[in-house]
């Protein structure tokens, strides 16, 4: 059998929904919903590749690499606040962040 | 003095009482430490009006003699708008004579206060009012718009509240004062409607400005009705001259104000105050001419006044009430005048009252004090012997008010009878019925009055209540001897009688030629003569003062006025058991008048009690349910129900954001790619 197209873009679609269910189901830790934050834009990054392999078309690819950095960049200020909310709230569980109620 | 005023002339007229009002009121007060005396109060507040009385002559002789007019603006309050509101005079003829009318018997009135008050301890203070009161009538004549017009009609309006309560310890007369200040904020609220219309669609308060408008604005419809403007207009400001002039029904006010001393009902509440509606038609007579509808209503107004309020004089027994309802007589005749747009008519009768009116409230007063302040008829009798001036000037100012050949009165009151005869509106024929009948009322009345006072028997060791009750002072004085004969009173009081008889004897006589038939008013006063033709009618049967008394002989009203006194001579002097028998032969309509046909039962129970309801009704179900319960509780109950609702969905978890966001993402995805195709 040949990899097409479809079979790429239907693993982004799954990473994606992993993702997204691991930010809804998890009510325990904040890592883990960084992590699928994470996941979520590699899900985007497959596509951009995807796309970008069978369309002939090199832009995708350097979307990749922006979004790499900006991932990096993201994670890194993520675990700094996660930090800095331990050190306050003595706590990272999710269910325990509620300080937005109105 | 040439044939022009000057304004500084004419602003000391109102000005000199004023200044004298204020230094008697604040200075000879415990307001400003009681700095004056009784007797430089009493020069002051006199001085003023002499000077008031002086130049106001002088100014009649330059405008009645000599053709000089005045009208100008002396000050502008303010501007709103296209709309002035100003501070001015416009001198005439009508003006120069009330201001005559006014000023000489506020100064009669102020000399003879001098002995009526006496004793009283807020002698300063009545000096200042009387003054005061002075200077706002004057403000109200001399004004030359409706704004000064208001002014002054208020504020005799306060002066006349403080002076009924004037002791103010009394509870009846703080409710007489109160009952007067309401039933003309009745008037007034009409009043202040009207002319609102007028300066609404005239665009200014000026008279002569609006006058000058007067064909414009009859042409014009009020909004949203078929009425023509200027007769609801006229209809407004007649309601203001209802209230203050006391007509049927806004009336009720005049007899409970004898409660107040007795000059100030000669002064306010007979000779000046109240003529302010009589006066303030006749200035708007170019208005008035327009509405045939408003013609009418005054003259059914003025023709139940004039009789039904002097049948309520038939059974009083108080000396002061029986004048008043007299005053409220007379101010009919001279509404029904004004009806019937015989305008210089009513204020002829207007300056004749004044003056005879005057005269029979000083002489009542000055009976009151010879009596020791008894006020009650039926223990006077035989006066005369003890009090001749007194008694001679009531004769005259009775004769001058039934209408007696020669006096004053008659000129007046027989023109009106006439003037009515000859209009042709449709309430003519029941005003000309209730002014003939009321000639013989008014005889019957006033001599009555006249013959229980000063003849028949003397009855005043009668009195069951001679200490007490009728205390015209409201403190007890040191007349408490065991002398009880009465004593005719001090020159300072029979003065002014003399001088206001003199008036009543000959004002008639001299000035009914000038005044109704000559051009004396012909600039001031407006009558359209294509559809009102009373004036020429009557000048067309006029043929001097003479022929006219002596023609008076073979007509209606002279053998009405006689037969009245006749019967009350036979009534209270031949045969004085005869009146007993009649009122407990007709008990219902004694108990009718006794109450004065329930008029002050139907305002207290339902009118009073309505508005009392209906505000309860507002308070209750308007303020506390509507406004309080659900505009103001109802919009914080639901803010915060909104808000709890609102706080539910906003929990705080991050992940519940999130849902939302994608949830939305995927609405809208499924909207634009599958259903916007």
């Amino acid at each position: 059998m040949t990899l097409t197209l479809g079979h790429f873009l239907s693993i982004g679609a799954v990473l994606f929904a992993l993702s997204v269910i691991g930010i809804f189901l998890n009510r325990k830790n904040l890592i883990v919903l960084l992590m699928a934050i994470e996941l979520m834009l590699l899900a985007v990054n497959m596509n951009f590749v995807a796309f970008s392999h069978f369309l002939g078309d090199v832009h995708g690819q350097v979307f990749v690499f922006f979004i790499l950095t900006v991932a990096a960049a993201e994670s890194a200020i993520g675990l700094a606040i996660l930090v800095l909310l331990f050190r306050n709230k003595n706590s990272i569980n999710v269910d325990e962040l509620n300080t937005l109620k109105g | 003095m040439s044939a022009t005023l000057s304004a500084s002339t004419l602003l000391a007229v109102p000005l000199a009482p004023l200044a004298g009002s204020i230094l008697a009121g604040i200075f000879g007060t415990a307001f400003g430490g009681n700095w004056i005396g009784r007797r430089l109060s009493h020069s002051l507040t006199i001085l003023g009006v002499f000077v008031a009385f002086v130049l106001s002559a002088l100014t009649f002789k330059s405008v009645a003699f000599e053709g000089a007019r005045f009208s100008e603006t002396l000050y502008t309050w303010m501007v709103v708008g296209g709309l002035k509101m100003e501070v001015g005079f416009l001198i005439d003829s009508l003006t120069a004579m009330m201001m005559c009318v006014v000023t000489f018997v506020s100064l009669m009135v102020h000399i003879y206060t001098i002995g009526y008050m006496e004793e009283d301890e807020g002698y300063n203070r009545f000096f200042a009012y009387i003054s005061l009161f002075t200077f706002s009538m004057l403000m109200l004549v001399m004004s030359n718009n409706m704004l000064q017009l208001f002014f002054g009609w208020e504020a005799v309006g306060l002066v006349s509240y403080l002076l009924i309560g004037f002791w103010f310890n009394k509870p009846t007369a703080i409710f007489a004062n109160m009952k007067a200040f309401l039933v003309n904020r009745v008037g007034d609220f009409g009043f202040i409607l009207g002319i609102g219309l007028l300066a609404a669609y005239g665009g200014t308060l000026n008279y002569a400005e609006t006058f000058a408008k007067a064909d414009e604005l009859a042409k014009l419809t009020f909004p949203g009705t078929d009425w023509m403007l200027i007769t609801v207009a006229c209809i407004c400001l007649f309601i203001g001259a209802m209230g203050k002039s006391a007509q049927f029904p806004l009336h009720v006010w005049l007899p409970d104000s004898m409660e107040g001393p007795t000059p100030i009902s000669a002064l306010i509440h007979a000779a000046t105050m109240v003529t302010a509606g009589i006066f303030m038609v006749a200035r708007m007579s170019p208005l008035f001419e327009l509405s045939d509808t408003a013609l009418n209503f005054i003259m059914v107004i003025g023709a139940i006044t004039a009789l039904f309020m002097g049948f309520l004089g038939i059974i009083q027994n108080d000396i002061k009430r029986v004048v008043a309802y007299s005053t409220l007589s007379q101010l009919g005749y001279m509404t029904v005048a004004l009806g019937a747009s015989a305008y210089s008519v009513a204020v002829f009768h207007l300056m004749t009252h004044a003056f005879f009116k005057a005269l029979l409230f000083l002489a009542a007063g000055s009976v009151i004090m010879g009596m020791h302040h008894n006020q009650d008829i039926r223990w006077m009798g035989g006066v005369r012997k003890y009090m001749p001036i007194t008694w001679i000037t009531s004769l005259i100012g009775s004769l001058a008010l039934i209408g007696t050949p020669f006096f004053a009165g008659f000129y007046s009151k027989d023109s009106i009878i006439e003037a009515v005869h000859e209009s042709h509106l449709p309430a003519a024929g029941f005003a000309s019925f209730a002014v003939l009948a009321g000639v013989f009322v008014t005889a019957f009345y006033s001599f009555r009055l006249y013959f229980l006072v000063f003849h028949g028997k003397e009855r005043f060791d009668q009195n069951p209540d001679a200490h007490h009750g009728h205390d015209d002072h409201g403190h007890h004085d040191d007349h408490h001897g065991d002398h009880h004969e009465p004593h005719e009173s001090p020159w300072v009081v029979t003065l002014p009688l003399v001088l206001l008889a003199i008036p009543s004897v000959i004002i008639g006589y001299i000035g009914i030629e000038p005044m109704l038939f000559g051009d004396f008013f012909k600039d001031v006063i407006f009558v359209d003569g294509e559809k009102h033709q009373v004036m020429e009618e009557l000048a067309h049967a006029f043929h001097g003062s003479a022929a006219m008394a002596l023609h008076a002989v073979s007509t209606a009203p002279f053998w009405l006025a006689l037969a009245g006194v006749a019967l009350s001579y036979y009534m209270y002097m031949i045969n004085p058991a005869l009146p007993a028998a009649i009122k407990s032969a007709c008990k219902p309509i004694y108990n009718l008048l006794e109450n004065k046909y329930y008029l002050d039962w139907i305002n207290e129970n339902i009118i009073a009690r309505g508005a009392r309801g209906l505000g309860l009704g507002l308070w209750k179900a308007g303020d506390q349910a509507i406004i309080d319960g659900a505009v103001v509780n109802g919009s914080w109950k639901l803010v915060g129900w909104v808000a709890g609702l609102v706080r539910w969905v906003q929990s705080g978890y991050i992940y519940h954001y999130a849902l939302v966001m994608i949830l939305g993402v995927f609405v809208f995805m499924t909207y634009f790619v599958w259903l916007n195709k």
